[in-house]
């Protein structure tokens, strides 16, 4: 296996009026095979992406937030998501889905994937990528 | 380390540049692209917060997209520079890493 | 291209897997994993029931090694395995398994 390399996808689209959001979630499940060291962050209206109670029906697209909670199964742990993206749309963590991971190595302990971090933080996270792809 | 950003939307239609100028970090080079080199405009309602990052962050425009849209240096913020395409590959290979705001 | 069964015509892609997830019935897989000479036992229809659990609650058919690593949390080691699992579905078990159960191509199927 070849070094491995921090990935970071940044989602900044809401869901469903483009398709940004679905491929950025289908390049991440793919490149799930390529096993690096992967972390997803969500800042402004990629939040969105994250929220509870989504129902596609009336508008004959695919539902995909349940897929987020496939990630862990991918070895895919790490979401980001902005506070100040959260606050500007007067969100808060509640209104997010919960995302779990089990941890194998420590007994399929179930542990949270989604970390809250501020504007400084996700910036510092940003810099720290070998490879940063947007959607 | 240091991040090359580029931004190809227009600051009036979309938060691209405003959320790129907020998540840069000092050192790191912003190049307007596309309908981003609107962004250069001078006297615009976002031209302050442009200016704003001038002194950390090295801020430039496409010169060919710029001119193609009538952007003038008399048009644009002095603090940004212009560059050719060849400048943007160099940019890129000055850079450990490119994030574009889509 | 469609599958027959009990004389109705359920419509599938190049690749065999069905076009519309709604028409899936039990019949139909036994169907499909004859068209892949496959006879179906209880050991098949644990691991197609298990992909349509999955794919209801996530929307998404797994990749071949999320498949097998999540059987093996599920169901335990012995049959958690490449070797249980690619001896009942020799052309690859989560591609093969998927289309039985009547789901996309697994994403992330590399």
């Amino acid at each position: 296996m070849s070094v491995t390399k921090k990935f970071l996808y940044v989602n900044r689209k809401a869901p469903y009026g483009t398709i940004y959001a679905l491929e950025s979630l289908e390049v991440v499940l793919i490149g799930a095979a390529f096993e690096q060291d992967v972390s997803l962050a969500f800042l402004d209206d990629g939040v969105f992406q994250l929220t509870k109670g989504q129902d596609t029906k009336g508008i004959g697209v695919k539902n995909f937030s349940p897929t987020f909670r496939a990630l862990g199964d991918y070895e895919v742990t790490k979401l980001y998501i902005e506070q100040e993206s959260l606050d500007e749309r007067g969100l808060t963590k509640d209104d997010l889905q919960e995302i779990v991971y089990e941890d194998e190595d420590d007994d399929w302990a179930e542990k949270p994937s989604i970390r809250v971090v501020n504007r400084a933080e996700m910036a510092a996270i940003m810099a720290d990528q070998d490879v940063v792809l947007s959607f | 380390m240091s991040t090359l950003h580029t931004v190809n939307k227009s600051p009036f239609a979309t938060d691209a540049l405003l959320s790129c100028l907020n998540h840069c970090s000092d050192g790191d080079a912003v190049l307007m692209i596309e309908d981003g080199v609107y962004g250069a405009l001078a006297n615009s309602r976002i031209s302050k917060a442009v200016q704003a990052r001038a002194g950390s962050v090295t801020l430039l425009i496409l010169g060919p997209d710029a001119q193609a849209r009538g952007l003038n240096s008399d048009k644009c913020l002095s603090d940004v520079g212009r560059v050719d395409y060849d400048g943007f590959v160099d940019l890129v290979t000055q850079h450990d890493r490119t994030q574009a705001w889509l | 291209m469609a599958y027959q069964v009990n004389g109705s015509t359920v419509e599938h892609d190049e690749e065999g897997y069905i076009t519309n997830l709604d028409e899936w019935s039990k019949e139909l897989a036994d169907t499909i994993a004859e068209s892949e000479n496959i006879e179906m036992n209880e050991e098949h229809w644990e691991v197609v029931n298990f992909l349509r659990d999955y794919y209801e609650e996530y929307q998404i058919a797994p990749a071949v090694r999320v498949l097998i690593k999540s059987i093996k949390k599920s169901m335990g080691p012995e049959k958690g395995n490449n070797k249980y699992m690619y001896e009942l579905f020799p052309y690859g078990p989560a591609k093969q398994a998927c289309k039985i159960a009547g789901l996309p191509k697994p994403t992330g199927c590399v």
